[in-house]
C-alpha cells in the first residue's frame, strides 16, 4: 500500500523502527497534497516550511533518544476553526481571511507536544455551518470518492484530506454532527467525544453549549490514539470534566458478546435513504453475528430534536458571533459611523448561511419570544437526554445510520437549507444530550461510503471504541481507498 | 399640590481584586492603554472565561455586609448589546438567579433613622473605554480595553429613598461600608464607583409609582445630589403643567447642570439575555458563605458606636470620622500618639479635611501621616506653639510632607515664653500707643485686644497669648 494510506498508528511504527524519517515521511504528504489537492481542495492553508522544521526537530529528538508519543513525527491537519499561534485560522469565513491567532487551542498545544506534524488548515463551512463544505467563502471542498460530490461538512476538509492521503488523521469539530457526517460521507472513522471530554478553549465557537472537538481518522485504533492525546481537563475551558482519561487503547478488545445493543426505530423511518437503511441492518446483523444481542428500541422526542437544535444553535452562534465587528480585529469595512460600520462589515464578511442563523437566533432570544422558542428549545433538549438516560439503562449502546444519505452532489442542496438541515438528522440528538458517538464506515451504497454510527452514555468512549474496533476488525473490507 | 420622589439606585463597583473576572489580567488602574489585556478580555475568537473566585468572594463579602441572602446556586447570563468598548459585544453578567438578593443598609439624615433595601447584588464584567480624538477635524476613536474584564458588582436598592439628601446618604453609607470591607477603591472620579438612579414623583400619601426615568452620568455624591433634585424638579414642573413624564434614560449635564434624554422607552436595549454556555454554575455552600462572614471586618455602624463609647466622642464626630475607613483608621492611630480624642477629632473635622479636599485627597493618601499629626499637636499642647502657628504649621506639613518639629525648628516659630523678653516688648507697645491705653483705662475693653494683636505683630505671632495678656494687664 502507498504510504500516505497507511494508518498513523502504522506510520507511527515505521518511524518508531527507524525505517523511516518524520521528514521523509512528511514530505511523503506534501508530495501527495500536491498531487491530489487541486481536485479535492481540502485545505485553506497549506504549511510545509513549518511542517518540514517540526519534522526535523521530531527526528532530531528521536536520534538524542528521547521518549517521543506515538503520534511524533506523524503528519496530520486541523480544521481551520482551531486556532493556530503564527497560522491563520479563517473559519473559512471572509471575517477572518488574514486574522492570525496570537495562541495555540488546547488541543493544537497537545498535538505539537505530542510531536504530531501539522501540514495544513482544512476547509470546513463559514463558521461550522453547514453540511457539505460548499458555504466555505473560499471555495467548496470535494468528495474524494466523487469530486462531483460533496464531501459533508462542516469539516469537510478534514474528513476529505483523510480520505485522500493528505493527512494521517485531522481534528475537526461537530455541533450537530459536523465530524461523525463527513466521516461517513468521506469512509473515515469520526469521533465526537462526550461535551466536556476534549476543552473548547481555542475552538473557533459557533454553540458554546454543543460544539466538541474530535478525531477524523483512518481507523479505530488512530481515533482512540488521538482522544487520547486531545482529551482531558483543561483549567481554561470550565467546561471541560475534571475527570481522569481511561486508556483508550486498552478499550480497543475485539469481543462485543453479550452486550446489548439498541437500534432506534426513529433513525430508520420516512427521509432515510433506503439503500443507505438496508447497508445499516446489514451492520447491525454483523454486530449480532459478532455475539452482541440486539434489539429495536425507540426514543420518542427525536422528531423534536430538529427543531429544538435549529434554535439553541443559532441563538448562541448570535451571541459568539456578535464579536465579529471589525473594530479591533478580522475584516472592516468603512462606514460612515460606527453603526454603519458594524454593518457593512458584517453584511459584506459574512455569508448568505451564517447571516441566517444569526436572524434565526437573534430573533429566538427576542423580548416577547424567548419563553416560546429559547426556553421550550431547552426543556425538549431535557425531554431528549431523558430518552437516551431511559434508553442507557437497558443498552450498552444505540446504533443507528450516521446520515440519511451517502453524499450527496454538489449544488443539490445549496438553495433549500431545509434540505440540507435534514442531513444531520441522526447526529443533532447526540449534539443535544453531550453524548459520545462515533461514525465508522459500514459498506457502501451507489459506491459510496455508507456510516454507521454507535452512541454511548456520557464519558463511555471506551464502549464506543471496543464495539466499533469489535466491527472494523471483522469487517476489514470497509477500509478502502478512494481513487483519485 | 404636594409631591413626594421616589428613588432607587444601581451602583456599579469595580472590585479591586488582584486580576480580572474571567482571566489573569491585572486590573490595576492607569496603566498604558491596552497593556493589561491577552486574548480571553479582548474577546479573541476561541476563548473562555473562567470565574475568578476572588470576585466571588469579594461579592459575598459585600453581599454579607448587606444583610443580603446568598444564593446556593447562582450563574451568569450573557447581556447582548453592541458597543465598541465591548469586546464580545457581549457582557457576562448575572440575570434572573444573581449572587444575593434582600438585603438593606441603614441611613441616617436629620437624626432620623431609615432602612433601605437591597433588591439584588450580582456579579459582572467592565468594559473598556473610548477615546475619542481631540484634535480639530478628529473623526476617530480608539479603544483601550485594559477595564475591559474588571470585575464589577451591580448593587440595586429599593425604591425606598424620597429626598436627594436621602440618596446622598445611601450612597455615602454604601461607600463607607465598601471600603471597609476593602473591597474597592471607591473612587467616583476614576470610575470605580458609579451611579445610575430611578426617578419617579407622586403626590405625597399615594401609594402608586408614577413613570421613572433613568438618570446616568453621576459620578460624583454632589452629581448625584444635583441631578436628583433637578430631575424631582423637571418632573413636578411637568406634573403641574398638566403633561405627562416620559419613560426614558437622561444624562446628567454637569457643564449645564441639566438632565437631557438619552434614549426613550421604544429606543431602549432589548439585551436577550441568556445563559452564558461557556460557564456552569456557580454554587456557594454554607461552607463557603460561613468562612467569609468569619473574615467580615467591623462597619461603619459598629464602629461609630465604638469610637462613641471607647473615646466619648460626640455622636455627630464620630458619624463624620467613621464616614471613611481611612479617617477611621488616621483618627485611632493618632489617638494612640495623642490621647486627646476630642482635641484630634476638631482637627481632623477642620483644617485636615479642608486642606485635604483642596487636594483632592484621600486620607490615607494624606502627605500628613498620623504621627506627625500627633507631634503637631504635642508642641501645640505643651506651648511651644500657639494654635494659630499650629494651622500655620499644618498647612506647610501638607505643602511639604515635612515634620511639625522640622518645620517649627527651622522657622524659628518656637513660641516665646520668656517674661523678660516679652516684657520688653509688652513696654515697647504701650510706649507706642499712650491714645489706647488710655482708652483701656477709661473702660474700653476692646483696647486691650488691640495691644494683644500689636504683640503679636511684633512677634510674628510666636509670643505665648496668655503671657501677653497676663503682662499687659499687670501694667494697665
Ligand atoms: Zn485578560
Amino acid at each position: 500500500m502507498e504510504l500516505f494510506y497507511l494508518s498513523a498508528h502504522e506510520a507511527a511504527r515505521l518511524l518508531q523502527n527507524k525505517e523511516i524519517s518524520a521528514v521523509e515521511l512528511t514530505r511523503e504528504i506534501l508530495k501527495r497534497i500536491e498531487q491530489v489537492e487541486d481536485k479535492v481542495k481540502a485545505f485553506v492553508t497549506l504549511t510545509p516550511e513549518k511542517a518540514l522544521e517540526q519534522a526535523k526537530a521530531v527526528d532530531e529528538a528521536r536520534a538524542r533518544g528521547e521518549n517521543l508519543g506515538p503520534l511524533a513525527g506523524v503528519p496530520m491537519a486541523l480544521k481551520d476553526n482551531l486556532c493556530t499561534e503564527g497560522i491563520r485560522t479563517t473559519c473559512s469565513s471572509k471575517m477572518l481571511e488574514n486574522w492570525i491567532p496570537p495562541y495555540d487551542a488546547f488541543v493544537v498545544r497537545k498535538l505539537r507536544e505530542a510531536g504530531a506534524i501539522l501540514v495544513g488548515k482544512c476547509n470546513m463551512d463559514e463558521f461550522a455551518m453547514g453540511s457539505s463544505t460548499e458555504n466555505s467563502r473560499f471555495f467548496p471542498t470535494r468528495n474524494p470518492w466523487d469530486l462531483d460530490r460533496v464531501p459533508g461538512g462542516s469539516s469537510g476538509g478534514s474528513a476529505a484530506a483523510v480520505a485522500a492521503g493528505e493527512a494521517f488523521f485531522a481534528l475537526g469539530s461537530d455541533t450537530g454532527g459536523s465530524i461523525r457526517q463527513p466521516a461517513s460521507f468521506c469512509g473515515v472513522v469520526g469521533l465526537k467525544p462526550t461535551y466536556g471530554r476534549v476543552s473548547r478553549y481555542g475552538l473557533v465557537a459557533f454553540a458554546s453549549s454543543l460544539d466538541q472537538i474530535g478525531p477524523l481518522t483512518r481507523d479505530v485504533t488512530d481515533c482512540a490514539l488521538v482522544l487520547q492525546a486531545i482529551a482531558g481537563h483543561d483549567p481554561l475551558d470550565s467546561t471541560s470534566a475534571d475527570l481522569p482519561v481511561p486508556d483508550y487503547l486498552a478499550a480497543l478488545r475485539q469481543d462485543i458478546k453479550g452486550l446489548k445493543i439498541g437500534v432506534p426505530k426513529e433513525y430508520f423511518g420516512p427521509g432515510m435513504d433506503r439503500e443507505v437503511v438496508s447497508v445499516v441492518r446489514q451492520a447491525i446483523d454483523r454486530l449480532s453475528d459478532l455475539g452482541a444481542f440486539c434489539e429495536e428500541t425507540s426514543l420518542p422526542h427525536t422528531e423534536y430534536a430538529l427543531p429544538a437544535y435549529y434554535l439553541v444553535a443559532p441563538a448562541e452562534a448570535s451571541s459568539n458571533l456578535a464579536r465579529y465587528d471589525g473594530v479591533a480585529y478580522g475584516f472592516r469595512l468603512p462606514g460612515k459611523d460606527v453603526v454603519d460600520m458594524y454593518m457593512k462589515t458584517r453584511r459584506e464578511g459574512f455569508g448568505a448561511e451564517v447571516k441566517r442563523r444569526i436572524m434565526l437566533g437573534t430573533y429566538a432570544l427576542s423580548a416577547g419570544y424567548y419563553d416560546a422558542y429559547y426556553l421550550k428549545a431547552l426543556k425538549v433538549r431535557t425531554l431528549i437526554r431523558r430518552d437516551f438516560d431511559q434508553a442507557f439503562e437497558k443498552y450498552d449502546v444505540l446504533v443507528t445510520p450516521t446520515s440519511p444519505t451517502v453524499a450527496f452532489r454538489l449544488g443539490e442542496r445549496v438553495g433549500d437549507p431545509l434540505a440540507m438541515y435534514m442531513s444531520d438528522l441522526c447526529t443533532i440528538p447526540v449534539n443535544m444530550a453531550g453524548l459520545p458517538a462515533i461514525s465508522i464506515p459500514c459498506g457502501f451504497a451507489q459506491g459510496l461510503p455508507v456510516g454507521l454510527q454507535i452512541i454511548a452514555k456520557p464519558f463511555a468512549e471506551e464502549i464506543l471504541f471496543r464495539v466499533a474496533y469489535t466491527f472494523e476488525q471483522a469487517t476489514g473490507n470497509f477500509r478502502r481507498w478512494p481513487e483519485i | 399640590m404636594e409631591y413626594e420622589a421616589v428613588i432607587g439606585l444601581e451602583v456599579h463597583v469595580e472590585l479591586k481584586t488582584a486580576s480580572k473576572a474571567f482571566c489573569s489580567c491585572s486590573t490595576a488602574f492607569g496603566a498604558p492603554p491596552n497593556t493589561q489585556v491577552c486574548p480571553v478580555c479582548l474577546g479573541l475568537p476561541g476563548v473562555l472565561p473562567v470565574i475568578n473566585r476572588q470576585m466571588v468572594e469579594f461579592g459575598i463579602k459585600t453581599a454579607l455586609a448587606l444583610n443580603c441572602s446568598i444564593a446556593p446556586i447562582c450563574k451568569f447570563d450573557r447581556k447582548n448589546y453592541y458597543y465598541p468598548d465591548l469586546p464580545k459585544n457581549y457582557q457576562i453578567s448575572q440575570y434572573d438567579l444573581p449572587l444575593a438578593r434582600d438585603g438593606y443598609l441603614e441611613i441616617e439624615v436629620d437624626g432620623v433613622k431609615k432602612r433601605v433595601g437591597i433588591i439584588r447584588v450580582h456579579m459582572e464584567e467592565d468594559a473598556g473605554k473610548l477615546i475619542h480624538g481631540e484634535e480639530p477635524g478628529a473623526d476617530y476613536s480608539l479603544v483601550d480595553y485594559n477595564r475591559a474584564g474588571v470585575p464589577l458588582l451591580e448593587i440595586v436598592s429599593a425604591p425606598d429613598l424620597r429626598s436627594p439628601d436621602e440618596a446622598r446618604a445611601y450612597m455615602e453609607k454604601l461607600k463607607a461600608i465598601l471600603e471597609y470591607l476593602e473591597v474597592s477603591d471607591c473612587k467616583m472620579q476614576e470610575g470605580s464607583l458609579r451611579c445610575d438612579a430611578n426617578v419617579s414623583v407622586r403626590p405625597k400619601g399615594s401609594t402608586v409609582f408614577g413613570t421613572k426615568t433613568e438618570v446616568k452620568n453621576l459620578n460624583s455624591f454632589r452629581a448625584l445630589h444635583r441631578a436628583l433634585s433637578y430631575e424631582i424638579e423637571r418632573q413636578i414642573s411637568l406634573l403641574e403643567r398638566g403633561e405627562r413624564i416620559i419613560q426614558e434614560t437622561r444624562a446628567w449635564d454637569e457643564q449645564r447642570q441639566v438632565t437631557y434624554s438619552l434614549r426613550s422607552k421604544e429606543e431602549a436595549h432589548d439585551y436577550r439575555y441568556f445563559p452564558e454556555p461557556d460557564l456552569v454554575p456557580l454554587a456557594i455552600g454554607e461552607e463557603w458563605i460561613e468562612r467569609v462572614r468569619s473574615t467580615l471586618p467591623e462597619l461603619p455602624d459598629a464602629r461609630r458606636e465604638r469610637l462613641i463609647k471607647d473615646y466619648g466622642l460626640p455622636e455627630y464626630d464620630a458619624r463624620v470620622i467613621t464616614g471613611s475607613k481611612a479617617l477611621a483608621d488616621y483618627f485611632e492611630k493618632a489617638v494612640s500618639l495623642f490621647p486627646d480624642p476630642k482635641q484630634v477629632s476638631n482637627w481632623l473635622m477642620g483644617d485636615f479635611m479642608r486642606l485635604l479636599n483642596a487636594k483632592g485627597l484621600e486620607p490615607q493618601e494624606a502627605p500628613v501621616p498620623p504621627e506627625n499629626l500627633a507631634e503637631l499637636l504635642k508642641l501645640q499642647q505643651e506651648g511651644t506653639i500657639s494654635i494659630r502657628i499650629a494651622k500655620e504649621v499644618l498647612e506647610e506639613m501638607f505643602a511639604t510632607g515635612r515634620g511639625a518639629r522640622e518645620i517649627v525648628e527651622a522657622k524659628g516659630l518656637t513660641q516665646i515664653t520668656d517674661v523678660a523678653q516679652l516684657t520688653a516688648i509688652v513696654e515697647k507697645v504701650l510706649a507706642a500707643h499712650p491714645k489706647v491705653v488710655e482708652d483701656y483705662r477709661k473702660g474700653k475693653e476692646k483696647a486691650l485686644g488691640f495691644l494683644v494683636g500689636q504683640v503679636m505683630k511684633e512677634t510674628r505671632g510666636k509670643a505665648n497669648p496668655n503671657l501677653v495678656n497676663q503682662l499687659l494687664k499687670e501694667r494697665l
